[in-house]
């Protein structure tokens, strides 16, 4: 979706504000944040681009305004009472339905550190046949989805070039919205600046992008 | 400031709720949030990625493989999983400065430098990185000629990237511990480079 979330070139946004000696975690909220997506994740009712999906449904001023473990909760409550996790309503009163069944947690304290060390890889080890080749010329597609894509509107239909062929991934653009893997070859393309943002950039400069075969068509 | 926000208190709130009626259903468990704090406070962060870089600039195999299959050279170091499932390794040379940033969120190798720092994720990086990357460094303190190449990597894939730093001068004769102690998570992001031992560098 052409969401606020996609920053890529965008102006007036300030100068950049470095703290530091910063904590990983300012408040202990945002560490019980972090720590409850990590867990309900472990529940595997939705795949982590169904999350960033749900954080670029926050309307745009709203996701200007929130910091990003605000974000965070925002797309977790979502995503809770669409998959049954918990209702609504217990989220608002902090106390469960009455009778409500007690689960038992994927995630414990003991099964945590080979469940981080192995991680949620997304590729995938199957046969699919490259559309492109490294070397090869090629052009983002002028696509404008309303869902979730990783293709940012600052490349579409400019001129690249495939620098890399990194095997074959979960195709983000399904997989966040349940409809399936699609999995399929995923290339680091090289942009030149100026092909991007014109004379202003720098005459060597360049900027890399790792995208799904779906996006790209030869140029 | 990215980080301030109005809303912390009644959000703080709502996200203890949550937490309760989890705990109270089952759906999580506080010793697993306990221990998911700790290990990104405490165990994951950027002194990982650090020893990688040292160990590359003492050891050219290691070196060669990083640049290969990163993922396969870090995890010989003992350093793998979530974030940092697929990763690259661009090197910086006296002509070549890599920039790594996630335009669309927040995207960044956890099992080497730890949870990203808060500008990292806002909106004046994300949005400036790509377009005007000479600009942001500027900001950071790094002027770079115009005959160095600049190369922004936007990370919004599953590829997660490491810079490799210069090798500063003066340190030939340093230990590969000691190496490691020069280097900084904002010269593995790319943002700054290595200073000489003993001019010190910030983060």
């Amino acid at each position: 979706m052409n969401g606020v979330h996609d920053m890529g070139g965008m102006h007036d946004m300030r100068p950049v504000q470095y703290e530091e000696n910063e904590p990983v975690f300012h408040e202990q909220w945002e560490s019980r944040a972090f720590a409850l997506m990590r867990a309900m994740r472990a529940w595997r009712k939705w795949t982590g681009d169904a999350f960033r999906h749900q954080r670029e449904l926050i309307p745009p001023a709203e996701y200007l305004r929130m910091s990003y473990y605000e974000q965070w909760i925002a797309g977790l409550v979502e995503l809770l009472v669409k998959t049954g996790l918990v209702t609504r309503a217990e989220v608002e009163s902090g106390e469960p339905t009455p009778n409500s069944p007690k689960a038992i947690p994927p995630l414990t304290a003991d099964n945590l550190a080979p469940l981080i060390a192995h991680g949620t890889p997304a590729s995938r080890d199957v046969p699919v046949v490259p559309r492109f080749k490294v070397g090869q010329r090629v052009r983002p597609r002028n696509m404008h989805p309303v869902g979730h894509t990783r293709l940012p509107r600052y490349v579409r239909a400019k001129l690249g070039k495939i620098e890399r062929d990194h095997g074959v991934f979960v195709f983000p653009d399904t997989n966040a919205h349940f409809l399936g893997e699609k999995p399929q070859h995923v290339y680091s393309v090289r942009f030149a600046a100026r092909e991007l943002w014109g004379e202003q950039a720098a005459r060597h400069d360049a900027v890399y992008l790792d995208l799904w075969d779906d996006y790209l068509e030869p140029a | 400031m990215e980080n301030s926000c109005t809303g912390c208190d009644s959000l703080g709130e709502s996200q203890i709720r949550i937490g309760r009626t989890h705990e109270v259903r089952g759906v999580v468990d506080r010793a697993a949030l306990d221990a998911l704090i700790d290990t990104y406070e405490h165990k994951v962060g950027p002194r990982n990625g650090a020893r990688v870089i040292a160990r590359a600039w003492v050891d050219p195999a290691f070196k060669q493989r990083l640049l290969t299959d990163a993922t396969a050279a870090i995890s010989e170091l003992g350093y793998s999983g979530h974030q940092g499932e697929h990763m690259v390794v661009v090197e910086n040379t006296p002509k070549l400065h890599n920039l790594v940033v996630c335009t669309l969120c927040s995207c960044y190798p956890w099992p080497v430098l730890g949870l990203p720092p808060v500008w990292y994720k806002s909106a004046p990086y994300r949005s400036r990185a790509v377009i005007d990357p000479r600009g942001v460094l500027c900001e950071f303190g790094l002027e770079l000629p115009e005959d160095v190449e600049v190369r922004v990597w936007d990370s919004t894939a599953e590829l997660r990237y490491l810079v490799l730093p210069e090798r500063p001068t003066g340190s030939e004769e340093l230990s590969e511990e000691a190496l490691a102690a020069l280097v900084t998570r904002d010269a593995m992001i790319g943002v700054a480079k290595i200073a000489p031992p003993g001019e010190g560098s910030r983060a």
